[in-house]
């Protein structure tokens, strides 16, 4: 099944740098969680199961050439909207978003996935489309109405992380095709009376909040904006060398809200100081820089804006979660891959690998 | 042509990855700079505030807004009270403090525990409000102990202050703790256990207005919990004041008038729909409800036969008796059945089949016509009517006010009162109207139930000839400053369609009844103002002979509707006196004490209006009850 030249080809670069990442990441987990009773297994335990699955899944992307998901990438669309649409009328509620589809023995998230087909769809789109001197405004339309469906859907569960990275992503791969200049000026005048629109409209009464607690942080002494102080808290008292492993108070003393989730980053920054997270963030650039170049080199048009697509999914993960961490963003709940505990994240991060494996295994294939 | 295309474009993607790569190679060097800031260049601060001073939010409770009647005179306001809060994330002996505090206080250990319990799951860092509202020797006690009594707090609140005790009860409701099950709602996201929300009346349905947001100050304390500086405040903002359209003179001698007697009155603007008396008596004390209602005072609140706790005026669905002529009479002349000349010779009873129904009066009202059957309430022109009428020509009628259905006064759980028909029986019971059903319904007994709003609102379209207006209980919204912020609309929300003219003859009749002799509702009279009004005695409960040993709780219930000016009407009241027995001498008086107020709280006070207005001016003083009773049989 697996060509034998395939293995001689395998990026160690990428594989390298996702275990150290993950493995930096479940030594993090195991210092945010010990304050916390814990019955069953210990949450990096988990995280490192987690991993192995997330691999393996990988490993099964990487068997299959990924040339065959242009030809399921509009079917795989059709069937995620579906599932998002069943999400709002049967999904399981939880802290007041409906998010999680109940299968019998597992529940799956269809926001996630959308992530990862959004990619498939927009580099299949992108792929049979040819627009010299960059895109109009009119060659946007059909791609804009794709993008549409799924993020507003995500919204109304409402999940605003998720739908903001769905849109982040395939504007993206959006710009790796090219705009023209007239196109770029044309939306930003559009996008203006959208943000306005979905502020009276789509957001709820504690996204906004969320924003104008962002915007000021006084505003809201026991929400997001004690989240976002005590995180700056955190990573602020970190210093140059950080506080030692298991040593962080904030997080020793439970201040920082889901610490070994979305706020992982800072307790990472709290005990490592600012070399650990400078260490931390050239891993991470280094993945970055290294999925683009995947996109470089790969010689045919679907396999690069695929690269692509999966880079800006893991770039704005980074960049966003990094950014709500240390007071940049809002608080909205976005993971960081291999790092945040959570099974989903890893899973969907893992799959991008693999699809970035795939590519980057099959260039010499051409 | 096309390949080569797609070859530059793809060159033209490739080239892009490089840009890319800078523009990534930027944003991350932007983090870099901004943790650069944090851990290096303020790392210091952090550090400091991070070792050895922890950040504690101390919520400042926002005050509730006033609640007003008409005139601007205060009903709801608010006082200082003191709460006992634990800070959990301070505590290292939860058991040791809860004994110490139960010792020193003589707090109830198990109900401070089962409070901690119930906020298991929230931040460590937020106070939980173990017991509320202790006094000032307990507070003081607390101070004394402090140092023994790591993590406890006194927090300073302000609680309710109902001004006039007991009066309003019903309507203004009462405030008590957040439940559970209101904190998983929509629109309680702001709110955190402990706080206090309307649970009834208009603290209830005006929650939204008179909440306020709650404040808090960032308090930087050191390890021990010793406070060292205040980082920020945000102050609370006082929730908006409601303005009533209740007078609350005219409600407070409602309520006197009605002394022990249980029961319920509605007094309404007539050309607003402006509740200007809106009484459930007795009343209940809503500031026990805020607190711990004391047992002894719930069990006699539960025991007490005149129910205390139930809002007879909003939920109360009573026969209106003889007050349903008004309809049934209109009824007749919408329907042809009956005019003004029609009579009918009543001789004590009405002969229907096999049955016989029977006046009030067993010896008879002789020949009767429309006005002589309103002055004096004969049943026998009423049964009559309804058998030419039939039931649902009625209802229609009644339907054409509205009644069956709640008024949407603006208070959780109006009841809509019942109006019958055939096939609301046949849907109902699965059966057949029975011919002879119909005239009971006709004198209003039988399946007929109203609600004192009804009662009122039917009065008062029968006052202003047809319009209907939403009965409503509040005027304006204004905020703490008392700037206006909502004012609420007269709405009408239906007519009835029936020709003036119609209205005119039965007023005459309602005017009869309190001003002719022989009229029933003389104990109504004013003087100086005219009023119309119908009687009411609605059975409770079928006897073959009321004596006055029946017991409290078998004896019929007295009703009285009326309206005033007759010339130009104002006011029109509804009075339920429950188990009051006979409209004429229970309720009657009370409608006259409660428009009393409402037209000497209109005038400048003391300058006596000489009685010239009232046109049939035979009495200088208010007839006493003339022994011209009304009774079911």
């Amino acid at each position: 099944m697996i060509d034998r030249r395939l293995f001689t080809n395998i990026d160690w670069m990428l594989v390298g740098l996702v275990i150290v990442i993950s493995m930096l990441g479940i030594v993090n987990i195991y210092s945010a969680t010990t304050p916390y009773k814990i019955i069953g297994a210990p949450y990096y335990v988990k995280q490192f199961y987690w991993m192995a699955f997330g691999m393996f899944i990988a490993l099964l992307i990487c068997s299959i050439d990924y040339h065959i998901l242009e030809d399921f990438s509009y079917w795989l669309y059709f069937l995620l909207v579906l599932l998002l649409v069943a999400v709002l009328l049967v999904g399981r509620r939880s802290m007041g978003a409906t998010r999680w589809l109940h299968l019998g023995f597992f529940n799956i998230q269809p926001s996630e996935l959308m992530k990862i087909v959004i990619i498939i769809t927009f580099a299949r789109f992108f792929n049979n489309f040819h627009a010299p001197g960059g895109m109009t405004v009119r060659d946007l339309m059909f791609p804009l109405g794709i993008l549409a469906v799924p993020a507003l859907l995500i919204m109304k569960q409402p999940d605003l992380g998720t739908a903001t990275l769905v849109v982040l992503i395939a504007m993206s791969m959006t710009f790796y095709v090219g705009l023209r200049w007239t196109t770029i000026v044309s939306f930003i005048l559009v996008t203006i009376p959208t943000c306005w629109l979905a502020w009276s409209h789509f957001l709820r009464p504690y996204q906004k909040n969320r924003i104008l607690d962002f915007l000021n942080p006084e505003r809201s002494r026991l929400g997001s904006g004690y989240h976002i102080i005590q995180s700056k808290i955190a990573v602020g008292s970190g210093g140059l060398f950080g506080k030692g492993f298991i040593k962080g108070t904030q997080s020793q003393l439970r201040f920082l809200p889901e610490q070994h989730t979305d706020f992982a980053f800072s307790v990472f920054t709290e005990e490592w100081g600012f070399i650990g997270a400078l260490v931390l963030i050239i891993l991470y650039l280094s993945l970055v820089l290294w999925g683009l170049n995947i996109a470089r080199r790969c010689n045919d048009r679907f396999g690069s804006l695929l690269a692509m697509g999966v880079t800006a999914m893991l770039f704005w993960h980074i960049v966003i979660n990094m950014g709500m961490v240390i007071g940049m963003f809002p608080v909205v709940g976005v993971p960081m891959p291999f790092f945040s505990y959570g099974g989903t994240s890893m899973i969907t991060s893992m799959v991008g690998i693999g699809i970035l494996q795939n590519i980057s295994m099959r260039r010499f294939m051409f | 042509m096309r390949e080569k295309r797609f070859v530059r474009e793809i060159m033209e993607m490739k080239h892009r990855t490089m840009v890319l790569s800078f523009v990534v190679g930027a944003i991350f060097f932007v983090l870099l700079l901004r943790l650069w800031h944090l851990q290096i260049l303020s790392g210091e601060d952090y550090r400091s505030m991070s070792e050895n001073n922890r950040l504690r939010f101390v919520p400042i409770a926002a005050s509730r807004g006033t609640i007003l009647d008409r005139n601007g005179t205060v009903l709801v306001s608010n006082r200082p009270s003191f709460s006992l809060a634990v800070i959990p994330q301070e505590v290292k002996d939860k058991d040791d403090l809860l004994n110490k505090l139960a010792a020193l206080l003589g707090l109830d250990r198990a109900e401070m525990a089962d409070r901690w319990d119930k906020a298991k799951g929230r931040a460590k860092y937020y106070p939980i409000v173990l017991a509320s509202n202790i006094s000032r020797d307990q507070v003081e006690i607390i101070e004394e102990n402090k140092m023994r009594l790591p993590g406890v707090e006194i927090e300073m609140k302000p609680v309710r202050d109902y001004v006039n005790g007991n009066m309003g009860s019903h309507l203004l409701g009462y405030i008590g703790e957040v439940s559970e099950d209101e904190l998983n709602r929509p629109g309680f996201e702001e709110y955190n256990p402990g706080d206090y929300i309307g649970k009834n009346g208009i603290e209830r349905n005006w929650e939204q207005e008179l909440h306020g947001s709650d404040g808090g100050r960032q308090l930087e304390v050191d390890a021990r919990g010793r406070v060292l500086r205040t980082v920020s405040e945000s102050l609370p903002s006082v929730g908006n004041s409601v303005v009533l359209t209740i007078d609350s003179a005219v409600q407070k001698s409602a309520e006197r008038a009605f002394g022990d007697q249980a029961g319920a009155a509605v007094a309404m603007d007539v050309n607003t729909g402006e509740i200007l008396a809106f009484v459930s008596n007795p009343g209940f004390d809503p500031s026990l409800f805020s607190g711990k209602l004391p047992a002894d005072k719930w069990k006699e609140y539960l025991e007490d036969k005149r129910h205390p706790l139930e809002n007879k005026a909003l939920t109360g669905q009573y026969p209106p008796g003889s007050t349903f002529k008004i309809i049934s009479a209109l009824a007749g002349l919408e329907n042809g059945a009956i005019n003004d000349s029609t009579s009918v010779n009543c001789t004590g009873s009405y002969k229907l089949g096999s049955s016989t129904f029977k006046c009030w009066n067993k010896h008879g009202h002789g020949s009767t016509n429309l006005k002589k059957s309103l002055r004096e309430s004969c049943d026998v022109y009423y049964y009559a009517l309804g058998e030419r009428l039939g039931v649902d020509l009625i209802a229609a009628t009644a339907k054409k006010f509205l009644l069956g259905t709640p008024m949407g006064i603006g208070l959780t759980n109006e009841k809509g009162g019942m109006i019958p028909s055939t096939e609301w029986k046949l849907k109902r019971f699965g059966k057949r109207w029975f011919h002879g059903e119909t005239l009971p319904v006709a004198i209003g007994q039988g399946y007929v139930l109203m609600t004192p709003i009804q009662l009122a609102s039917m009065t008062a379209t029968v006052a202003n000839e047809g319009t209907i207006y939403r009965p409503h209980l509040v005027k304006r919204v204004v905020d703490g400053d008392g700037k206006p912020l909502k004012e609420v609309k007269p709405e009408v929300i239906g007519t009835t369609g029936i020709s003036a003219d119609k209205f005119r003859l039965v007023k005459q009749g309602l005017f009869a009844v309190v001003n002719e002799p022989g009229g029933t509702g003389a104990a109504a009279r004013l003087g100086d103002v005219t009023v119309a009004g119908k009687t009411g005695t609605s059975q409770v409960v079928k006897l073959r002979d009321s004596k006055q040993g029946t017991p409290y709780q078998f004896r019929d219930h007295a009703l009285f509707v009326a309206f005033a000016p007759y010339e130009k009407p104002e006011i029109a009241v509804a009075v339920v006196v429950e188990h009051g027995e006979h409209g004429a001498s229970a309720a009657a008086p009370i409608a006259g004490r409660i428009m009393r107020a409402w037209f000497d709280s209109k005038k400048p006070p003391k300058k006596a209006a000489p009685a010239d207005s009232a046109q049939d001016d035979e009495t200088d003083e208010e007839t006493p009850p003339n022994g011209q009773e009304e009774r079911r049989p």
